[in-house]
């Protein structure tokens, strides 16, 4: 390693205030923003390059390859900084004046807290981040049971949201950071336990998710053709778990999408959207094909509650409505509204929106109704009340037998549905349940089972047995801590505020208890023989996705199974 | 706070001294090319980009203003060029910064530009709300074109919403908009969140 490489010194506060831009690209020391770290804006020292060899260090690598990588890893270890205007920014210059000037201000930093994050999603790589930024001393693993990282952002984002997944080149350079590793294919609760992380590491944080689904717990739920929404999201998006799951899109042309939410949209949306317009996605490869082979051509969207209470939001609405040559139905009779409607409208601007949007749609139905063309309907009002099983195939589905509702007020003052006692069945082949996820507790966790999370106060875990005292050292984010609800940026707001309980907790009570931390946790997984997989074995398979990806016109194609994905690290 | 801010600009002026005294070194060398570069740049008609440009326009246009910062030689041009900058301040949870913003050039761009801590998880694609600022002059907000449905739709999910929240992305630098104040809604929040607090000198 190059001897002007040195640790993160930390943020030079003295460049905060940097304003215009006037260095070219072309003079000698076109020391790019690369050299600077990249998520904590502190410096990797190009400077004495700069003054004393006439060519400049590489600028796209990244000074420290993770100290776990091998060789060819850490090769791989680049840093991409594309929106920042690297090379002609003052800020650059002025960067490596106020690192100097920071560096002399800023004691040697030791890498005294080990911190280990449980989850690459969002909530994982947010608390990361955050963790990196206001702990200079802190080292911070990321475990994922995946081979892959960024949890739902791969395996949850639909394949026709390229634009929403772009937060991963941030997750990325945090991953990149030298202070950050990742290990994946490493599971809490089998690979490794809970108690042997909390006694490597200072600060564990929880943020693996909701890995699994709400029940209906009615008659029927079990029979082939009903799937939660996960696993068929899982499905097209080649989550290794779910590659297997062949939903039968042949012998039916209706299927019933239960719940009204994002989710819900997104499934209605690739089962409607025209196969050819998929295929510039990276949507999994047996998805593709068996969305080319479907014959469903009728999806009913059923929501136990009316048009105001929807939980989408607009810009999914949007989306599936402009779907080219579809069909959309909407009773009018369903969009009158009661005065606690208008109320709730009044106090939420996306039931305002969402539901103006509905109206329109109602009314403007363009395309008229024709043999073949694919129709949405969205059926409110109607709670499902069993699955109705098929006569000529035994143990599948034919349909479901809903109950009619209204809305009601409770005690809390929320619109809910009560039951009206008359029936109506709607026959399909395929159902698919999007009532929400569900988050698994893992062995030495306390787990509220009613509300399905960690009880916790902002992101500090409270003991079950301990009088409800904080379990020390352990945090939760994201799902895991609040439930499954919320966009990706929900998770940004959700880190901050467990970092923020981290950093209180470490400045009321010190850390002096020294921890393996990082290579603890090499020796324990060496020890049990679990092979991980370091961020650079993942670029490995990001590299393979797309080189196979681009012969086939797609972003990338995902290897959707295990042994691909284990397969590509070996290389 | 203000102590803070005032004693940093002083020491960014001097980081910015010493920056020039080096860039002089190499301009002279450079003159020729950068008078050259300069003649071609000044036949461009200034044009202010659609609202829905993304990075890649919005750099060139940063590229554009810095160039001709650079190979500017006499007052006339300087001030010519000051013209081509609007003055934006933005407020966060630690104080106000104000910073130079090439017009046509967005506000999530120019905050990354100088280090303002802006998430942009999205990149200016209008997919998610980690630019959302807070115009905190509503005759500003008025001189803005209105929100487009796709970037309401964003706003929707906005953290700490109110009636002049825009996405940062959105926002693009043109002569009416000089003075322009913009809040982070971290200004707002009151949890700190950042374990990180710059000593006073």
């Amino acid at each position: 390693m190059p001897s002007y490489i040195s640790k993160c010194a930390g943020p030079p506060p003295l460049v905060f205030f940097s304003s215009a831009s006037i260095v070219p690209s072309f003079l000698p020391f076109r020391f790019s923003c690369n050299t600077l770290c990249c998520w904590c804006h502190s410096f990797r020292p190009s400077l004495p390059s700069v003054s004393t060899s006439p060519t400049p260090p590489p600028l796209s690598k990244c000074a420290a390859p993770p100290p776990l990588s091998d060789s060819s890893s850490a090769a791989d270890h680049v840093v991409q900084r594309h929106h920042r205007r690297s090379t002609l920014s003052l800020h650059s210059a002025m960067s490596i004046f106020g690192g100097m000037i920071a560096r002399k201000f800023s004691s040697a930093t030791t890498r005294s807290l080990h911190v280990c994050v449980v989850g690459s999603g969002p909530a994982g790589f947010y608390t990361a981040e955050k963790m990196l930024k206001a702990h200079k001393g802190a080292e911070v693993d990321i475990i994922d049971r995946l081979p892959t990282p960024f949890g739902l952002v791969r395996s949850g984002v639909a394949p026709d949201h390229p634009e929403t997944k772009i937060v991963i080149n941030q997750f990325s350079r945090v991953a990149h950071n030298e202070r950050c590793s990742f290990f994946g294919n490493v599971t809490l609760g089998s690979s490794i336990s809970l108690s042997e992380l909390r006694q490597i590491y200072h600060v564990v944080v929880l943020a693996y998710g909701a890995e699994s689904d709400r029940v209906l717990g009615i008659p029927g739920e079990e029979l082939k053709g009903v799937h939660s929404a996960r696993e068929f999201v899982w499905w097209y998006n080649g989550h290794p778990d779910f590659s297997n799951l062949t939903p039968d899109l042949k012998s039916t042309d209706t299927a019933i999408v239960l719940g009204q939410g994002n989710v819900a949209l997104d499934v209605a949306r690739i089962l409607l959207r025209s196969p050819k317009e998929l295929s510039t996605t990276d949507i999994a490869n047996h998805a593709l094909t068996a969305l080319s082979e479907s014959s469903i051509r009728k999806v009913y969207l059923v929501g136990r509650r009316g048009p105001v209470q929807a939980a989408c939001t607009a810009k999914e609405l949007r989306e599936i409505l402009a779907i080219k040559d579809l069909y959309v139905n909407i009773k009018e009779a369903d969009l009158v509204k009661t005065s606690s409607d208008e109320e709730e409208m009044k106090n939420n601007r996306i039931r305002k929106r969402v539901f103006e949007l509905l109206s329109k749609a109602s009314t403007s139905r363009s395309p008229s109704q024709s043999s073949g063309q694919r129709e949405l309907h969205f059926t409110f009002f109607r709670k499902p009340d069993k699955f109705l099983e098929s006569y000529d195939k035994s143990g599948y589905v034919d349909g479901v037998h809903f109950e009619k509702t209204t809305l009601k007020e409770n005690d809390s003052g929320n619109q809910i549905a009560i039951g009206t006692g008359e029936y109506e069945d709607i026959k399909c082949g395929l159902v698919l349940k999007s009532i929400g996820y569900k988050s698994i507790p893992i062995d030495g966790l306390p787990f509220d089972q009613s509300k399905g999370v960690v009880p916790n106060i902002k992101g500090r875990v409270i003991s079950s047995s301990n009088g409800g005292e904080n379990e020390d050292g352990l945090y939760v984010c994201g799902w895991l801590k609040r439930g499954p609800t919320g966009i990706i940026a929900t998770n940004l707001y959700d880190a901050e505020e467990t970092v923020a309980s981290i950093s209180e907790d470490i400045e009321k009570k010190e850390v002096t208890s020294q921890k393996a931390g990082r290579e603890g946790l090499v020796h324990l997984l060496e020890n049990k023989k679990i092979k991980f997989v370091t961020f650079g074995d993942w670029e490995k398979i990001d590299f393979e996705e797309k080189k196979v990806g681009s012969l086939k016109g797609k972003p990338r194609e995902k290897l959707a199974t295990w042994n691909d994905l284990l397969e590509v690290t070996t290389k | 706070m203000v102590e803070r801010s005032l004693c940093m600009r002083e020491i960014s002026g001097t980081i910015t001294k010493i920056v020039c005294f080096f860039s002089i070194m190499f301009i002279s060398k450079f003159s020729r090319l950068g008078a050259q570069a300069f003649k071609g740049l000044s036949k461009a008609p200034l044009t202010i980009p659609s609202r829905k440009s993304f990075f890649p326009v919005v750099q060139n246009d940063s590229l554009d203003a810095s160039s001709r910062k650079l190979f500017s030689t006499t007052n006339s041009q300087e001030e010519n060029e000051d013209k081509q900058k609007i003055s934006v301040t933005f407020f966060d949870k630690d104080g106000e910064q104000e910073i130079k913003v090439p017009i046509g050039m967005s506000m999530l761009e120019a905050a990354h530009e100088n280090d303002i801590e802006l998430e942009g998880a999205c990149e200016g694609s209008l997919a998610c709300s980690t630019c959302h600022v807070i115009v905190m002059d509503v005759e500003q907000y008025n001189k803005l074109e209105d929100p487009t449905d796709e970037e309401n739709d964003m706003l929707d999910l906005a953290f700490g919403l109110t009636e002049t929240s825009r996405l940062g992305c959105q926002v693009i630098a043109k002569p009416e908009l000089d003075g322009l104040r913009l809040a982070l809604p971290a200004a707002t929040r009151n949890f700190a969140v950042d374990g990180y607090k710059p000593k006073p000198h």
